[in-house]
């Protein structure tokens, strides 16, 4: 599949160029001729279900596991076949790695020693990063004196140490409880953004990568799905392997029933077809949110709507998630989200027959899983 | 869209570039790879090819004239002589390297005052005669009046075959010691492991008292060489023993001394091992079996065993492997029964045959490494069944089962600290069992033999410098192999001869190190006969233990560290003196205490090694016992144990410091 590099900024120059990167181990491909392009003080996220080849690509923008074939150039130098030690990044792990035998205020000198830079300049340069992660007094405390966020925050700040081009992060917040983890997604985006310092992250947490990301790359067995801004990938997921791994989504089989519309059990849609033949195999989705209630007092024959029966309802707070059935939709259900205030006007409970339209801007159309 | 992509130019492969600290880990893995090669391989080829080497005067290739003032005979070869005097059978003609016969023996009417001339060439420029000590390898007729005709003797010349595998398997009084080595190590085995299996037991499962007490004097026997529990056992049972009556007249001397010593100085290593099988065993388990009201019988078949069946099988193996390969303890008390390791001793220092020698290596070599190659792959299951989440046991007071470990337990120790309490009281009598007033003249070892105090100042020496060279190279050598990218040829190799030490009996190490350092052909020939030989004899013989601890240390570290220095561009060396290291301390410290504690107490390596000026106090334990000295050998050997003890203290206090002051992040 080619790679649309859909939201890039359109001032900034590409500072990371990746082409056709593949990564085999023994027979197994880890990484199939990957692509991308990352612009300078961007923050792009790498996300996907696990052995989906997120680490793999880290590793090998790092150096620290070689791709097999393709390459790779920063900043405009090619830097494919260099060792970590010979390229420009600080890296933070999932474990962190912090030095437990040395104070967080020496793990930060770390890289800072050995470099020519006096005694001094080390210490100012220690401080202005304790206080830039937000802990000027822990400095004299080691690792394991310190909280899971606090340890992060230091891994965080030795890998700034030495002003890096390039920013890696692996995971670096899954090993934080959620509380500690939400507070920390904010505090490290703001920073980055201050830095200005392009940042790669690789993460299996979705919500992780919306909030954070300025584009996220979906993976999935080692390929590229989709490259977009958070709003894209979740508003117009490329593939429906996006659809589904991103936020909630109704997956109904059908078949491409003539341009513009689709038949799903005994009815008709319109809907995108994206030019595929006639009769062919579908799956339609619509997200639970994007299903409108009708009002019952509007007589009109609207666009796209059926009549459906309460199958079950969820309460979750803001909203009821409700489950929807309909005889004309064959085996089928349907989720969808419905404010407290419709629910109420709509009278809804399980049982009873509402009428809901699924607006054909925001029906999406793919080819079933596997027919690629 | 596929086609497009079939078309398009492929990407570039790419050969990634090595990082200088790649390129300088794999120089170190490869010197001590030739470190290793040297020490432990080339001598093992040198050892094996000596086995198949064999000596035989070449009877044909030697030709006689004869001159009785009669002018010359005909020329007429030794072979053709020998027929016609028929003086020696095939079988006198097989020798060894340095074998030598006299020519006058073809002339039976030989006699130096006569005026007979002789004349003798070599038909083949093959073999050798010396005259005198010149030596002749050229094909021209030499000639000799009668008196200096007496002193040329022939050479043997070399071959390889199975000659001596022959001789041996077919001199009972060689073969027979395969039999009795099986069956000594066998039944040591049987004994050692369930006393130890029910030391460990009690241990673990039961609240009796003084359980700390145990352990430390379970660890007992690995402070002392093997050789002292025989002469302990000399003193009880022996021809004026203490005790006699007990063995009701069967003798001391022979297997009941080997098994009863063999048990005391393995003790500890199967314990070791079985301990840590039954401590991973899991709680949850033994609820279940009370939860399905299983007796105390039936969990203990069903639970326990099986959960420890790798731990017995991993120490079975360790035990019979040291019992096999022992050489101190048989020497002592074997008396006239022979053992494998013992026959290697007798046919090398005994009787000078060194290809006999090479030869009960090999025999010895094979049952070792079978112990070896199982105890190596049931380790590998052990691992895995370690991996899982447990949750340690923990035993419940029950009056009647602690009340039997406790007295089991005391029985075990009495018989520990006994052996070493009677090899105390006896270094300290003046005259056993004539004189029994207390004195210290036995430790006036300078009036012996054995080396005097020389000795023992030559063992610590040798403690000293094993522990230190020792932990370096083995430290490093397990830093670089763990920590360096790539090079899998490389690393396996390494890690391949790292794990062999093990497998090797120290009197086939030794063995091997005369082959290959003694030959003059060899640059390193100079060590040979200095402590510098049996230094590295000694870190070679005890790598693999040391290597597997540096090993699972660095394993415990977070496996980012080198990626984290290299993103910081910071070389190696670095993270290796300011993290590594430091954390690795305690681990570090116990390599070095386990190198200086065997290096004091090994004999079976070393005693092939050691030269006037390099005697050691374990060899010196041997000597002197060998010399009827034995109450100055328990002399020296209590003080290889006290020795051994103290440096076990200062370890501990050593340790206990250093965790204080450089590892205050430990305690989080």
């Amino acid at each position: 599949m080619t790679v649309q590099n859909k939201g890039e900024p359109g001032s900034a120059k590409p500072y990371l160029q990746i082409d056709r990167l593949t990564k085999k181990f023994g027979n197994f491909v880890a990484l199939d001729s990957v692509s991308l392009e990352v612009y300078e003080g961007e923050f792009i996220c790498f996300l996907g279900p696990s052995g989906c080849g997120k680490t793999t690509f880290l590793r090998a923008i790092a150096g620290l596991d070689i791709q097999t074939s393709g390459t790779v150039m920063q900043d405009g130098a090619d830097i494919s076949a260099l060792p970590p030690a010979e390229r420009d990044f600080g890296i933070v792990f999932q474990s962190y790695a912090l030095f437990p035998n040395l104070t967080a205020e020496r793990n930060i000198a770390f890289g800072l020693e050995n470099q020519k830079v006096g005694k001094s300049a080390i210490d100012k340069r220690v401080n202005e990063l304790l206080e830039l992660v937000g802990l000027p007094d822990q400095g004299p405390k080691y690792p394991a004196q310190l909280s899971g966020g606090q340890q992060q925050r230091i891994a965080l700040a030795r890998a700034l140490a030495t002003s890096p081009g390039l920013l890696l992060l692996d995971e670096p917040l899954s090993a934080l409880d959620a509380k500690v983890r939400s507070h920390l997604r904010h505090e490290m985006k703001a920073l980055q953004r201050r830095l200005g310092v392009t940042t790669v992250m690789v993460t299996h947490d979705q919500e992780e990568a919306l909030t954070m990301a300025d584009r996220i790359v979906v993976m999935n067995h080692g390929v590229i799905e989709q490259v977009g801004t958070p709003t894209q990938i979740y508003r117009e997921p490329d593939t429906l392997f996006v659809a589904d791994f991103i936020g909630a989504m109704n997956q109904v089989s059908g078949r491409v029933n003539s341009d513009d519309r689709i038949t799903i059990g005994e009815l008709s849609f319109k809907s995108r077809t994206h030019g595929l033949a006639s009769d062919a195999p579908v799956v339609a989705a619509i997200r639970p949110e994007d299903i409108v209630p009708r009002d019952p007092r509007d007589e009109s024959e609207a666009e796209n709507s059926l009549e459906v029966e309460i199958d079950d309802m969820e309460f979750l707070g803001s909203f009821w998630r409700v489950s929807l059935k309909s005889s004309a939709l064959g085996e089928a259900s349907l989720m969808a989200d419905l404010s407290i205030n419709a629910t109420r006007t709509l009278a809804a409970e399980v049982g009873s027959t509402i009428r809901v339209a699924l607006p054909a801007d925001r029906l999406w159309v793919f080819p079933p899983a596997g027919s690629l | 869209m596929t086609e497009l992509a079939d078309t398009a130019p492929a990407a570039p492969l790419i050969k990634p570039k090595t990082s200088k600290d790649d390129r300088i880990m794999v120089g170190f893995i490869l010197v001590i790879c030739l470190y290793l090669l040297i020490t432990l391989a080339f001598p093992l080829y040198a050892m094996l090819s000596k086995s198949f080497s064999t000596y035989a005067f070449d009877l044909t290739n030697f030709e006689f004239q004869v001159n009785a003032g009669d002018g010359w005979s005909e020329p007429f070869s030794a072979a053709e002589q020998n027929d016609k005097i028929q003086k020696f059978k095939p079988k006198d003609l097989v020798t060894s390297s340095d074998g030598r016969l006299a020519t006058t023996e073809f002339f039976p009417d030989f006699s130096f005052r006569s005026p007979t001339l002789y004349r003798l060439r070599q038909v083949r420029g093959d073999t050798s005669f010396l005259f005198g000590t010149e030596r002749v390898d050229d094909t021209e007729w030499h000639e000799y009046s009668s008196n200096d005709f007496r002193r040329i003797v022939i050479r043997a010349s070399g071959d390889t075959g199975l000659d001596n595998f022959r001789t041996y398997f077919s001199t009972p009084a060689l073969f027979r010691s395969i039999e009795n080595s099986l069956f000594i190590s066998f039944l040591s085995t049987i004994i050692t492991v369930s006393l130890a299996f029910g030391f460990a037991y009690a241990l673990n499962r039961s609240t009796m008292r003084f359980k700390g007490l145990f352990k430390l004097v379970a660890m007992i026997p690995i402070l002392v060489p093997s050789l002292l529990p025989g002469i302990a056992l000399v003193y009880l049972f022996g021809n004026q023993g203490m005790i006699k009556g007990l063995l009701f007249g069967e003798s001391i001397y022979g297997p009941i001394g080997i098994v009863i010593g063999s048990v005391f100085f393995t003790f500890p290593h199967a314990l070791i091992i079985i301990t840590t099988a039954l401590a991973i065993s899991d709680s949850r388990l033994y609820e279940a079996a009370t939860a399905l009201r299983a007796s105390r019988w039936r969990t203990f078949w069903t639970v326990t065993i099986p959960g420890a069946r790798y731990g017995l099988i991993s120490a079975a193996f360790v035990v019979f492997n040291l019992v096999i390969t022992d050489f101190g303890l048989p020497k002592v008390i074997g008396g006239q029964y022979n053992m494998l390791a013992v026959d290697i001793y007798k046919q090398v220092i005994g009787q000078q045959n060194f290809e006999m020698g090479a030869v009960v290596s090999v025999v010895l070599l094979i049952p070792a490494l079978l112990a070896f190659g199982v105890d190596r792959y049931v380790q590998k299951k052990q691992v895995a069944q370690l991996s899982a989440r447990s949750v340690p046991y923990v035993p419940k007071p029950h009056r009647q089962f602690d009340r039997i470990c406790l007295a089991y337990c005391s029985l075990v120790a009495v018989f520990i600290v006994g052996l070493i309490a009677v090899c105390q009281y006896a270094a300290l009598i003046k005259f056993w069992p004539y004189n029994l007033s207390l004195s210290l003249d036995n430790y006036n070892f300078e009036v012996m033999d054995g080396g005097g105090w020389d000795s023992y100042t030559n063992s610590i020496q040798l403690g000293l410098y094993t522990a230190l060279i020792g932990t370096v190279v083995v430290f490093v050598g397990a830093y670089m192999v763990e920590k360096v990218n790539g090079f899998f040829t490389t690393r396996s190799a390494f890690q391949f001869l790292a794990m062999m030490p093990m497998a090797i009996p120290g009197m086939v190490l030794g063995l091997a190190y005369i082959f290959f350092f003694n030959n003059p052909d060899n640059p390193l020939n100079a060590i040979y006969g200095t402590l510098a030989i049996m230094v590295i004899c000694t870190v070679t013989h005890f790598y693999t233990v040391s290597h597997l601890t540096a090993v699972t240390a660095l394993k415990q570290m977070d496996r980012e560290f080198e990626a984290v220095a290299a993103s910081l561009k910071q070389p190696f060396q670095r993270l290796f003196a300011r993290v590594t290291v430091p954390v690795c301390l305690p681990s570090i410290l116990d390599i070095s205490i386990y190198l200086f504690v065997n290096a004091m107490t090994t004999v079976s390596a070393v005693i092939f090694l050691y030269s006037p000026d390099t005697t050691l106090a374990s060899v010196a334990v041997l000597n002197m016992d060998d010399a009827g000295d034995i109450a100055p050998a328990a002399a020296m050997g209590m003080m290889i144990f006290y020795t051994n003890v103290g440096a076990r203290l200062i370890h501990q206090f050593v340790s206990r410091k250093l965790v204080r002051t450089t590892q205050a992040w430990r305690g989080g």
